[in-house]
């Protein structure tokens, strides 16, 4: 049997409500971008789950690696200073 | 300090409840296991679309026919939340197909019994789909990200099969003798293969231990085998027909009900390939797969053909 060549990978994003960020739904195969949409609402957005879809192409992404994510994000941890916690407020201030 | 050998520190991980996501280190084994399982759910989906697709064109009325449509729809869209999933394990689409036709992977042996009547599509959502909802319900919570995240997708959308299932059932057995004695001669087929779906009893259970260990599975075949029983149960006394098993009893001091001895010979003969309907589901599938071939080579031919376009002479 020859190796038929296969049809792209795309990830999936929903945004379900204008106002809110996308979120990822998985992935779907299509050939072009316009059957990439489709088949994202095909296959995720029976329900109307789906205000807004995003498909971008999978190997598009690139992605951190878990394995470095100590150092990786190590650079923010020691800035405690950003964390509103962070401030000494005086004895009685209000809305603040 | 002293460096920690991988395979500790990923069952760290799971036993602090931690998700496994694609990029993550695995033991080449869990990665296996969740294949094969992943896989052959995915594939059960799919199958499963052939028994209930029998009734479409009579379906008994418009209402049972667009239903029917959009749970089939359903299924088709589980199984390709499933594919997704499998594939962030570093399996391509046309080989878990490929695994599919030859026989590597497995499907849910329950798909190889046929729809004989209309009933058949009322206890194949109450009871297939129900013994499936136990399952995928104790899975949502499985240790692997994308597995764990369609589960929670799927789960959403199975109440609607089960309960169109158990309306057709409940509106049968209220109506002519005739068609109550359709709806108990559907659940006296259904049900024992129901209760196969769980898979063999624990303690002949090939995959389990190591399953439990990293969590892909969270309960035990018998444990869910139970739940479903144990629910089932009162819904079949509600609607007046009556569970095929003279040993069904309720166990007052286990708060189980206790149940007759499954027939194992006959699981291990269907999933063998010698069930009712084994070598069409198989047949249907590998045809459709070759009959679309040419769609999908058009369709990438007509993609390539539209990107050259966009190339400024």
């Amino acid at each position: 049997m020859s190796k038929e060549k296969q049809w792209p990978l795309w990830e999936v994003f929903i945004q379900s409500k204008t106002g809110l960020p996308y979120k990822h739904a998985g992935s779907v195969h299509a050939p072009d971008a316009e059957m990439a949409l489709q088949n994202a609402r095909d296959t995720y957005t029976r329900r109307g789950e789906g205000n807004s879809i995003w498909v971008v192409p999978s190997d598009a992404i690139i992605a951190s690696n878990p394995a470095d994510a100590e150092s990786f994000y190590e650079p923010s941890n020691d800035k405690i200073y950003r964390h509103p916690t962070f401030y000494v407020m005086p004895e009685g201030a209000k809305h603040i | 300090m002293e460096k920690k050998n991988p395979e500790d520190s990923f069952q760290v991980k799971i036993d602090a409840e931690e998700k496994i996501e694609p990029k993550d280190w695995m033991p080449d084994e869990y990665r296996r296991n969740l294949i094969r399982q992943i896989s052959q759910h995915a594939h059960s989906e799919v199958i499963g679309m052939q028994p209930e697709g029998n009734w479409i064109t009579r379906a008994p009325s418009l209402r049972a026919k667009a239903v029917l449509l959009a749970k089939i729809q359903d299924e088709g869209g589980h199984g390709l939340y499933l594919y997704s999933a499998c594939e962030t394990l570093g399996i391509s689409r046309d080989e878990l197909i490929e695994q599919l036709h030859s026989g590597k992977a497995k499907y849910s042996s329950i798909f190889n019994y046929p729809t004989l009547t209309w009933a058949d599509i009322g206890a194949v959502g109450w009871l297939v789909d129900g013994a499936a909802i136990v399952n995928q319900v104790s899975l949502q919570r499985t240790s692997y990200g994308p597995y764990s995240r369609a589960m929670i997708r799927i789960c959403k959308e199975e109440s609607f099969h089960q309960r169109q299932g158990y309306e057709i059932m409940a509106n049968m057995a209220k109506g002519t003798a005739e068609q109550k004695q359709m709806a108990q001669d559907a659940l006296n087929r259904w049900w024992w293969p129901s209760l196969m779906m769980f898979g063999p009893h624990d303690t002949e259970s090939a995959h389990s231990a190591k399953s439990m260990k990293w969590k892909i599975k969270r309960e035990s075949n018998d444990e869910l085998r139970q739940r479903f029983i144990d629910k089932t149960v009162q819904q079949a006394e509600v609607i007046g027909l009556s569970i095929p098993d003279p040993d069904l009893k309720w166990n007052e001091q286990r708060k189980h009900y206790d149940f007759g001895k499954i027939n194992w010979e006959e699981f291990t003969n269907v999933l063998n390939g010698n069930g009712p309907c084994n070598k069409q589901r198989m047949a249907n599938h590998i045809q459709a797969h070759q009959n679309g071939k040419w769609v999908r080579e058009a369709a990438i031919a007509y993609a390539e053909k539209q990107k050259n376009k966009k190339v400024p002479a």
